[in-house]
């Protein structure tokens, strides 16, 4: 019986910390580029990941993440910068404009388009598959590793479920926080996630291990607070001459 | 026949797009650094900081290049 809540406890812990990374990316982006092709691309990304658990059960212990992460790390990370980019640009020129939504600029990323936001779809997939997979592989390790496949799951599941549910929570906050600085922020959560994993997908070992990504996110805003304090006094310098 | 073309048309410029963005050297600079960092980790040496600093080196040249474009 200890043996089953020590694999529970330990399986949930370490499942959250993917999935936490998981619902991050597509709260995130469901609330840059509008929810509908979010949601249908991470219920997409869930579809293919129970057809992968299905197919390769506990042979999932063998699969190489590597390769999937330096991929799918290398994608995020191109695509991060760009909102990375356009946050600074944006929360340079408006700063703050928009709490509440009243800032007319501020949805310039929000899919208006009459079908699918591909963008969206995408992004919200990958995080769901890879995240996904990460947790079906802590599951099976840990599972068969102490015979306690059962307790795994629950576990793995109920981490992913518990964390789905604070993101859920919290999509309402998220809302309003102004389009500028929430492409800002997206854009700095992408870029991290995506240096970290690419990198891992490598090969390559971060000091700290999973700690690194909280260095990589303090970097990253402070990088960004430069950058804005840069821009602004640009912006000021055009606008005394004109 | 024209939807299939639509199809074949749509994928590439999602993928342009998506990859390559408002400014392309921003991604031949990360594919570089990944590159290079695969050569310094196959060489035993520390590959980890390489990308956190080509990110923060091209978002600074990325925004001087348009700021300059916008005055």
């Amino acid at each position: 019986m200890t043996g089953l809540w020590a694999v529970l406890i330990t399986t949930f812990l370490a499942s959250a910390v993917e999935a936490i990374e998981m619902v991050t990316i597509v709260v995130g982006v469901g609330a840059t580029r509008g929810w509908r092709s979010t949601i249908i691309g991470a219920a997409s990304g869930f579809g293919v990941l129970a057809v992968i658990v299905v197919i390769l059960g506990a042979a999932l212990s063998v699969v190489p993440i590597g390769p999937l992460r330096l991929v799918i790390g290398a994608l995020l990370l191109v695509f991060g910068l760009q909102w990375f980019r356009k946050g600074i640009m944006r929360v340079a020129a408006r700063g703050l404009a928009g709490i509440g939504g009243s800032d007319p600029h501020g949805d310039a990323e929000l899919w208006r388009g009459p079908g699918m936001d591909w963008t969206g779809w995408f992004l919200a997939f990958k995080g769901v598959v890879l995240e996904g997979l990460e947790v079906a592989i802590i599951v099976v390790s840990f599972g068969a590793g102490a015979n306690q496949l059962g307790g795994a799951v629950v576990g793995g599941v109920g981490a992913i479920v518990v964390v789905g549910a604070v993101g859920f929570a919290l999509h309402n906050t998220v809302r309003r926080v102004p389009r500028s600085l929430l492409q800002l922020v997206v854009g700095i959560l992408l870029t991290t996630f995506g240096t970290f994993w690419s990198l891992e997908g490598l090969g390559v070992s971060w000091p700290a291990s999973d700690g690194a990504i909280l260095g990589l996110l303090v970097l990253y805003v402070l990088t960004a607070f430069t950058y804005i304090t840069l821009e602004r006094r640009h912006a000021f310098g055009v606008q005394a001459a004109a | 026949m024209e939807r299939v073309w639509s199809w074949v048309l749509a994928v590439p410029r999602f993928l342009y797009h998506f990859i390559v963005g408002d400014d392309w050297t921003m991604a031949a600079a990360v594919f570089i650094g990944l590159i290079l960092s695969a050569i310094l980790n196959a060489n035993r040496l520390l590959a980890w900081w390489l990308i956190p600093v080509i990110v923060v080196l091209m978002l600074g040249i990325s925004l001087r290049r348009a700021s300059r474009t916008q005055r």
